[in-house]
């Protein structure tokens, strides 16, 4: 059995490795380098500047602001999106009318959480371009046209959505979080499904309310579940460049209006494209690398909690 | 997983007709006005979903006048005029192109990742560990700390041999296959662990060899968690953004555009070009949406299942 085990290993091996170390190990440690460097990024000349960019990055008002929009999405998007799905999961699966069929979920479930994960399927490029086309100026964008015929605003004062610099991040964060629920709800359903239904049962004959059951049985049972939405979550916040890029105004990669909506990568990436600061560049990765890093820190050490077996 | 979702209600309704009226008072509170609200919020969130996509569809449809007149105007007439100049301006060979690209890198990812997982998961040797732990080092780093280098080593290659460089599909699907090994990797090696080991030794002491035993036993039994972790990644590379992006411009003028569907359709958003001619840029909305929700409607347990188990590993 021994026989001819080695050179099978190191045959199965050999090109996952190069194509992973070349292509995505290489580039992250080459990353650092780059950033103690003032290269432009078109020729092969650098100089090494040290510290220099990362010095220059605290006094760069963009990349503040940037790093601010960051922690926006970061904070909000986690809370809303896991806040909402919870919601939406408790009624489909337990939240249906307990006096009659001890516990079930509201008729339609299977419908809904279909229709729920369809923005999930959708590339978020043709999100970005189908919500651009939903939060148009004018009045012939589908969110104006709606306010127009509730009567909230009018034709000739249509609300300005993405042109407007305090509702831009909101606007970004709606979408994010549209399209995210559907998946959230999905994911906490199945790990819902696996509560045994006997102690919703024994908790509703001691007269427990419906919020009481899910406070006290199903919020703690789903703990470990909340925890790899709030990871993926933070991921998604952090990868919202597809978005802002394509919906917001200014050009080449968005961050408009006036930066209001700039997040580090969207300033990263016209550094790095457009503006010949390829060195620049590198620094705000490291900078999304340590924010990324800090940020998976944080997140095991605040949610540690006691596995509850059942 | 996909089973259980449905078959969990089952036993609930059926002990309800069984049980007798009195003992339905015991329940103190049967959610009754909670059920009025859940039903108001899921439809309105339904509703919230179904319009937007609903309006696009429609939109393909309309003239560039009622697109721009008002949200709520309704198509004069169902003409599929405005398909074909969408396809005729880049969505056809920008959806030939996405194929082409996730074909190869869905493929291979599927290959090399667990091939990789495999050897890891089921053999003892030296740097076994060390291995291991640096293919899951990189599920954690966002791509944007690699794009500068990248972007220059995919322009290096290219000058080695033009197959593997900027605006090649073969370069992209490396560059694919790469970023999603460490998931894969992931996923596949806590699946290997899972399987019993006994056939495989049976087979091994008849004298089969060990890739042999890969392909023919252990990637058969694999099955569920391959269908599993290929949904995640045909659907994390079919919504890629950055990597096209970055990689696949036209280094001269002449190159053919080898843009994916969704870089192509915004910067078609993004250009003039579509500016007057909103039904097209509708339509080709549509042609990118359609087919991935008529899949997703075919196959959406496989679909929910696959990736919520993926992401729960």
């Amino acid at each position: 059995m021994r026989h001819g085990k080695y050179p099978f290993i190191v045959g199965f091996l050999f090109l996952p490795i190069v194509l992973y170390v070349g292509l995505v190990l290489w580039p992250y440690a080459q990353t650092f380098g780059y950033s103690l460097t003032d290269w432009s990024g078109q020729s092969q000349e650098m100089n090494f500047v040290g510290l220099a960019n990362y010095g220059k990055l605290l006094d760069d008002q963009v990349f503040l602001g940037a790093l601010w929009h960051n922690l926006f999405l970061l904070i909000l998007l986690p809370v809303v999106t896991i806040l909402i799905a919870l919601f939406f999961a408790f009624m489909l699966n337990v939240g249906g009318k307990g006096g009659t069929g001890g516990v079930q979920g509201v008729r339609g479930a299977g419908f809904y959480k279909v229709v729920f994960f369809f923005p999930q399927v959708l590339s978020i490029a043709i999100l970005a371009v189908l919500w651009g086309a939903v939060y148009r100026t004018d009045g012939s964008g589908l969110a104006n046209g709606i306010l127009i015929k509730l009567g909230l605003a009018t034709e000739h004062d249509p609300v300005q959505w993405l042109s407007d610099p305090d509702m831009v991040m909101w606007c970004v964060l709606a979408v994010l979080v549209w399209a995210g629920v559907g998946f959230y709800l999905v994911l906490f359903s199945a790990a819902m499904q696996s509560i045994p239904k006997d102690i919703y049962e024994a908790a509703l004959l001691d007269g427990a309310k419906r919020g009481q059951t899910f406070f006290r049985i199903t919020l703690p049972l789903l703990w470990e579940t909340v925890q790899t939405a709030w990871v993926y979550l933070a991921i998604v916040a952090m990868d919202a460049f597809a978005l802002v890029s394509s919906i917001t105004p200014g050009a080449y990669f968005g961050g408009g209006p006036d930066h209001h909506s700039e997040l580090i990568s969207t300033y990263l990436m016209r550094g790095f494209l457009r503006n010949g600061q390829a060195g620049y560049a590198c620094a705000m990765g490291v900078v999304i690398f340590f924010f990324t890093l800090i940020l998976s820190v944080v997140s095991l050490w605040v949610t540690k909690r006691e596995k509850i077996e059942y | 997983m996909s089973t259980s979702i449905d078959n969990a209600t089952v036993p609930a309704q059926r002990s309800a007709k069984s049980r007798p009226a009195s003992k339905q008072q015991r329940f103190a509170d049967g959610g009754g006005a909670l059920n009025v609200f859940s039903h108001g919020f899921l439809a309105l969130w339904a509703v919230l979903i179904i319009l937007p996509l609903a309006w696009v569809v429609l939109g393909s449809f309309k003239t560039d006048a009622q697109i721009n007149g008002s949200a709520w105007s309704w198509p004069s007439s169902f003409g599929f005029d405005a398909f074909g100049r969408a396809w005729t301006k880049g969505i056809g060979g920008f959806f030939l192109n996405t194929l082409i690209v996730l074909a190869g890198s869905v493929t291979l990812t599927m290959l090399l990742g667990s091939m990789a997982a495999y050897v890891l998961a089921r053999y003892e040797f030296k740097g076994n560990r060390v291995i291991y732990y640096l293919f899951v080092a990189g599920a954690m780093f966002p791509v944007y700390l690699a794009l500068v280098p990248l972007f220059f080593m995919v322009r290096n290659l290219g000058e080695i041999t033009p197959l593997l460089g900027l605006n090649s599909y073969a370069g992209l699907i490396l560059v694919y296959v790469a970023y999603s090994l460490p998931f894969t990797v992931f996923f596949m090696y806590s699946f290997f662990r899972t399987l019993p080991t006994a056939i495989h030794e049976a087979a091994l002491l008849d004298g089969c060899s060990h890739s042999r035993a890969f392909f023919q036993i252990m990637v058969p039994m694999a099955k569920p968690g391959l269908i599993s972790v290929g949904i995640f990644n045909v659907l994390g590379q079919w919504n890629q953004y950055i990597l096209p992006v970055t990689l696949m411009q036209p280094t001269t003028a002449g190159e053919a555009d080898h843009s994916m569907l969704a870089q192509g359709l915004v910067n078609l958003a993004l250009q003039s070009g579509y500016k007057s001619d909103a039904p097209a840029l509708f339509a080709g909305m549509t042609i990118a949406m359609l087919p991935v929700l008529v899949v997703y409607l075919s196959f959406q347990r496989q679909v929910q299942s696959g990736l919520t188990s993926a992401t729960l590993k």
